[in-house]
């Protein structure tokens, strides 16, 4: 039990995907602005992962494992892809308003290098089944975090003055970088913490 | 063998299971969409210009579905308003025609350049460094950002100033919205008289800058039989909608900034 609340407050705080892993950068920058499509593409994103996670570890473990881990990175892609067009067909048909206001973003989790690096984590650290489940639904919950932190500070920037060729992407990344360094002050705090 | 065969029959088999799951999600999931949709927006011309006051060309089809007007498309015209009204089973109003004039006429043979300028050769880039390059500052600066979004080729840069070809242009405003000191302006195309100057700078200093340029010596506004021409703030100004063409002000303007053009094909002028 311990271990699983080291992993998923890990993966939250200290390992955060977005901020310290610099993962999934695309969605973060570009669907921060509004809180409620924020919140909405996290959920997808939480929802992807773990499903990703429930698919691709038994897929690994027992039938690449231990001959052809070379075709790791091309089965979970497309096991990814798949799971992200049957999310976007879900959406549409059952909350039609989320899948209008992410639009764009939907396809973009297929490519989005989060979702591949939490099932390619998950191998490399050597977790079992319920280790990664815990630790994809933790990297969910930290993108969550950071896109939620996220959208706040940015609503305070765009109500600024800003000069004018620091307008929009260049303050954005500038503040996202801050964020990113603040979060490295949490480094440390997992083994503390339950010790 | 082996080592070949069993990898690819795994991708294979997890291919069609995904395949498989996707079909069928895609038949059960299935969303209706109004076919309406996709017939009025195959009769657009496909411009995603704004025009008609929506996201592009898809946003007003479903706009339309939905009840919007059926004669917003500018560049579409008369024709594409009928067939939209077709599909809907609306009445289509009236589409007037519409043109883009440049409110400038300071080509190279009547002003100058009064820097060097090597930043990047956009209009938007010139602009933003001591408003532009040329004597007027109010001048076009003749990169062409218009003509790049132009999807008809209907504006272009002649003798370093942007021109606008009445025969091709559809009013659809991509210009408009593009140049960075708002001198093109959308009118309506039986309008054949425009002011080809924006210089709000007294008349004195304006000739000075620009030969074309004009000085609000008001010989327009005392000419004009219907009250179209006047002078606003040291410039003139010619009401499209009272405008009778009868070329009056092009002729006793002393500068030339009053341009009276050919009909555009098609248009009662």
């Amino acid at each position: 039990m311990k271990g699983f609340l080291m992993i998923l407050v890990g993966a939250v705080l200290v390992n955060n995907f977005v901020l310290s892993k610099f993962m999934g950068i695309c969605p973060f920058l570009g669907v921060s602005k509004k809180l409620d499509s924020a919140t909405g593409m996290s959920v997808a994103v939480i929802f992807v992962m773990t499903m990703a996670t429930a698919v691709t570890y038994p897929i690994y473990t027992f039938l690449l494992y231990p001959n052809y881990t070379y075709l790791r990175t091309l089965v979970f892609i497309l096991v990814i892809a798949a799971l992200v067009q049957l999310v976007e067909i879900v959406l549409k048909k059952f909350i039609p308003a989320l899948h209008s206001t992410l639009g764009i973003y939907l396809p973009l989790i297929t490519t989005n290098c989060a979702v591949l690096g939490v099932t390619v984590l998950n191998i490399e650290e050597n977790y079992n089944f319920a280790e990664s489940i815990v630790n994809s639904i933790g990297a969910g919950i930290g993108f969550l975090v950071a896109m939620v932190l996220f959208n706040g500070v940015r609503q305070r920037i765009e109500g600024n003055d800003i000069p004018k060729t620091f307008q929009g992407l260049p303050s954005i990344l500038i503040a996202a970088s801050i964020v990113s360094l603040a979060f490295m002050g949490f480094s440390g705090v997992v083994e503390g913490l339950f010790a | 063998m082996n080592t070949i065969i069993f990898p690819i029959v795994v991708v294979l088999i997890i291919g069609g299971i995904s395949g498989v799951c996707l079909a069928v999600a895609s038949k059960f999931f299935a969303v209706k969409t109004d076919e309406r949709v996709t017939k009025v927006r195959e009769v657009l011309p496909g411009a995603n210009c704004g025009a008609c006051g929506y996201s592009g060309c898809d946003g007003y089809a479903a706009a339309a579905v939905g009840g919007a007007a059926a004669n917003l498309c500018i560049p579409g015209g008369a024709e594409v308003a009928k067939k939209v009204g077709e599909i809907l089973g609306v009445e289509s109003g009236e589409v007037i025609p519409m043109v883009a004039v440049v409110h400038c006429s300071g080509n190279s043979n009547v002003t100058e350049y009064v820097m060097d300028y090597e930043g990047p050769k956009t209009c938007l880039a010139c602009n933003s460094f001591y408003q532009g390059r040329r004597s007027c500052s109010h001048a076009c600066l003749g990169y062409g950002d218009c003509v790049s979004v132009c999807q008809y080729g209907a504006i272009s840069i002649k003798d370093d100033i942007a021109v606008v070809d009445r025969t091709l242009c559809v009013g659809c405003g991509m210009c408009a919205k593009q140049c960075p000191n708002h001198l093109i302006e959308i009118i309506p195309a039986t309008a054949r008289a425009f002011v080809a100057c924006s210089s709000c700078d007294k008349g004195a200093y304006t000739r000075k800058v620009c030969k074309a340029g004009c000085i609000g010596c008001k010989k327009c506004e005392k000419s004009c039989p219907s009250g179209a021409a006047k002078i606003v703030n040291n410039l003139a100004t010619i009401d499209p909608k009272l405008c009778t063409n009868c070329g009056e002000c092009a002729k006793q303007c002393p500068t030339g900034a009053i341009q009276f053009c050919m009909p555009k094909i098609g248009t009662k002028a």
